[in-house]
């Protein structure tokens, strides 16, 4: 017991020492458990970026940038411990894709005064930057998601969902019970009828939610899935013959490993998406700079995945934030506090995004002091299971803001009563 | 030569039935007391506090409440993530509906809430015992966490179902919320993981204690001898509700600050407050303390080795982690199924026959 106090003591005075000068990223990341699938590829984008960053132009402005991984395996109390054994380091952000950790780290973060990018999860109402100074949900959030996935629906049925039945099977967590708000309110706007069925962590369970959907016959299921629940879900639609082109999924719910398990069966199952799949010229650098180096994160075989994409799309966010925040400062050395100026007034162009090598990879958007959610956008995306791709049915499609923006309006200022925060711009 | 009882003459019935009837104990415990509230509040940070010691001794306190029901009267409980989760949902309900009064005093009520629910789900004992207790209790804990889940008036109608811990003051210091300093944090935690175990301490060493423990050693026997198993079983449940109610309410409002239910209090919960008491003693204060600091320590200790030492990648340590945890717990199981409170006993032992041990 002593000898594990000491050293865990010697641990601790060893991660409590001077910060070098460096930009350091930690990297919440969950490779073990039940949402490793997800975490994974997610983790392996966003490191392989910033290894490709300092491989190619030797980090950003002059600057290398140090990533730390931390292990939370998708666990509230292991991501405090992460946090708080790297925050001394010097980070300058920090993106733990978990809604729970989420919630977590806004108070914490905001009295540590270091940026938190929550990139479409995390506390929707964040998007309020007048409220949450601290706390970035840009491009989307999962309310634009709810409102995307209506407006879709609402196309494809001429206009009126009236009389329609729609069923939300969601994790029933933060994470999940986020969109139930926004769709309450489109329901009463648009006339359909919102069924609710939650799935409980970790989601291997839910013969009972499919066997209610089987006899109540919604006309959509909209899903807000993670981890083993997404492949358990579609396989139980396959099972009880559910159309699968009548099954959608968020973007969190629409990844290669999701389907795969399911084989021909998941063919059809449609689900958003916040960037675009496509084989973008980055991928060839990282193959060639980072993989071939030696220096994958992982095993390197989910280059190009969705959620490699999109891990190395937020890791993009991060260092065009970076690299905004070092112009505005004049040093390469920024601090936390630059960091979140940087986001406050980050502009991505299509211009930009094809110089970086990923050519359209997500919408042009820009982040100002009030408004920290982007823009919003969303497009279907369908899997082939024969081919193995997903196939984008559309292109971006626009949230409905007169219904987003008033209930986020609303829960910022619950928030700000909550905390005794007076809204404004830092 | 340590611990013997020789030349430690008492002269009192009093002196004779003290808490800690040898000098070197005493001191000991004197020792570790001033360590820890007069040492520790200056020289913690953050990562201390929240990594390490918050953790540990609220889970110091969660598993003597489970060490006095399973251990010290042998009623097997697989609920203490759900009794937990009662203590955090009342503290909340309470924090959010009495802002003025004392966060101190929100937590013993949670504490008093928890008693009476544990008591409820306690009534089965009385009937059954066992793997059929066990499993009563199991449902209490899915019963619990669906409970929090499902109605809304619980989390006050939040659209994400969490809690989360606004700012309370003690003294003019933040305790809860996000700014209050890792002292404070620890302090409190002290305060109550202090009062917890003289409280458990004492009661176990009289007649309440011993009637609990007659009833785990047989309970037929027990009550042809006089003890009322009603009694004996349902204060069992109360007191160890009690101390699990004030776990879990430290562990939202103090600790973690934002919990989700099924996340923070799940079955896993459960299950890693009895592999506490399993590894730390069954039947054994100190083996509670022992047993939380184990599991708390452990992963982090692991992680340090493994990742900032080593430098392995942070799953092959995460899942070396389960690896060593499970050899850990079947190694004492085997070996040593009394737990590291009987090797600080044997410890003793030696000590005491140490340097000519016969």
């Amino acid at each position: 017991m002593k000898c594990k106090l000491i050293a865990a003591a010697v641990a601790g005075t060893l991660a409590a020492g001077p910060a070098l000068a460096d930009l350091v990223i930690p990297d919440l990341s969950y490779r073990t458990g039940p949402y490793a699938a997800g975490g994974t590829p997610f983790s392996d984008g966003y490191q392989d970026y910033f290894n490709l960053l300092n491989a190619r132009d030797g980090g950003i402005g002059g600057e290398p940038i140090r990533v730390i991984e931390c292990e939370t395996g998708y666990n509230t109390e292991k991501g405090v411990e992460c946090y708080e054994s790297t925050k001394g380091e010097g980070a300058l952000i920090y993106q733990p894709l978990s809604t729970g950790i989420t919630y977590q780290l806004i108070p914490k973060a905001t009295v540590d005064q270091i940026p938190l990018h929550t990139m479409g999860y995390g506390r929707t109402s964040a998007a309020n930057g007048e409220v949450f100074n601290w706390v970035f949900n840009y491009p989307a959030n999962y309310w634009d998601a709810a409102s995307v996935m209506v407006n879709y629906l609402l196309e494809e049925n001429g206009g009126s969902l009236e009389g329609k039945t729609l069923a939300l099977l969601y994790h029933n967590s933060a994470y999940g019970k986020e969109p139930i708000r926004t769709l309450e309110d489109l329901s009463k706007l648009h006339g359909f009828e919102l069924k609710q069925l939650a799935v409980d962590h970790p989601g291997q369970e839910q013969k009972s939610q499919w066997l209610q959907i089987r006899r109540e016959r919604p006309d959509y299921v909209l899903m807000w899935g993670w981890g083993v629940m997404n492949q358990v879900a579609v396989q139980e639609a396959a099972n009880i013959n559910f159309p699968m082109e009548n099954f959608i999924g968020n973007w969190w719910a629409g990844a290669e490993h999701d389907v795969t398990p399911a084989g021909e069966a998941a063919n059809g199952y449609k689900s958003l998406n916040m960037n675009r799949v496509s084989d973008l010229p980055v991928f060839g650098e990282i193959k060639s700079l980072v993989h071939d180096a030696g220096n994958a994160a992982g095993d390197g075989s989910n280059l190009g995945s969705v959620l490699y994409t999109r891990g190395m799309y937020a890791a993009m966010l991060a260092s065009e934030a970076i690299a905004n925040a070092q112009e505005i400062s004049g040093v390469s050395d920024i601090t936390a506090a630059q960091m979140r100026e940087g986001m406050a007034t980050l502009n991505i162009t299509n211009a930009r995004m094809e110089e970086l090598g990923m050519a359209a990879i997500g919408p042009e958007f820009s982040v100002s002091c009030q408004d920290h959610g982007g823009n919003g956008l969303g497009i279907v995306q369908q899997w082939n299971a024969i081919d193995k791709t997903w196939v984008a049915l559309t292109d971006y499609i626009a949230p409905d803001d007169s219904v987003t923006g008033p209930l986020i309006k609303e829960d910022s200022a619950a928030f700000a009563a909550e905390n005794n925060i007076t809204p404004g711009c830092l | 030569m340590f611990y013997r009882e020789a030349g430690d003459f008492k002269t009192s019935y009093v002196a004779d039935s003290q808490t800690f009837p040898l000098k070197l104990d005493k001191v000991g415990f004197w020792v570790t007391m001033m360590v820890a509230w007069g040492v520790i509040p200056f020289v913690i940070t953050d990562y201390w506090a929240s990594a390490l010691l918050v953790p540990f001794l609220i889970y110091a306190i969660a598993a003597i409440g489970l060490n006095i029901l399973t251990g010290y009267c042998g009623q097997v409980s697989l609920g203490t993530g759900g009794f937990m989760a009662v203590g955090a949902y009342a503290c909340y309900k309470l924090m959010t509906s009495f802002p003025d009064v004392n966060i101190l005093i929100h937590i013993l009520l949670s504490g008093g809430i928890t008693a009476a629910v544990g008591t409820a789900f306690g009534l089965p004992s009385l009937r059954i015992k066992g793997f059929y207790l066990a499993v009563a209790t199991l449902a209490a804990q899915f019963f619990l966490v669906w409970l929090f889940n499902k109605v809304s008036w619980f989390y006050n109608y939040s659209a994400s179902g969490q809690i989360n811990a606004p700012e309370r003051l003690v003294a003019g210091f933040a305790v809860t919320g996000p700014a209050s300093p890792a002292w404070a944090q620890y302090l409190v935690c002290l305060f109550f993981v202090t009062l917890c175990a003289l409280i458990a301490r004492n009661l176990t060493r009289g007649s309440v204690g011993r009637s609990w423990m007659a009833i785990r050693d047989m309970d037929i026997a027990a009550e042809i001898i006089g003890v009322n198993p009603l009694r004996a079983k349902l204060s069992a449940f109360a007191v160890s509700s009690f101390f699990v109610g004030i776990a879990g309410a430290l562990f939202f409002a103090v600790y973690l600050g934002a919990v989700e239910v099924g996340e923070a209090f799940g079955i896993q919960k459960s299950f890693l407050v009895l592999f506490m008491i399993i590894i730390g003693g069954l039947g054994s204060i100190f083996g509670s303390f022992a047993g939380a600091a184990f599991l708390v320590l452990l992963p982090v200790a692991l992680k340090i080795v493994g990742v900032d030492w080593l430098g392995w990648p942070t799953d092959l340590v995460a899942h070396f982690q389960l690896v060593i945890v499970g050899a850990l717990i079947m190694f004492f199981l085997i070996k040593e199924p009394h737990g590291l409170a009987h090797i600080w006993g044997l410890a003793k032992e030696k000590l005491r026959r140490w340097p000519f041990p016969y």
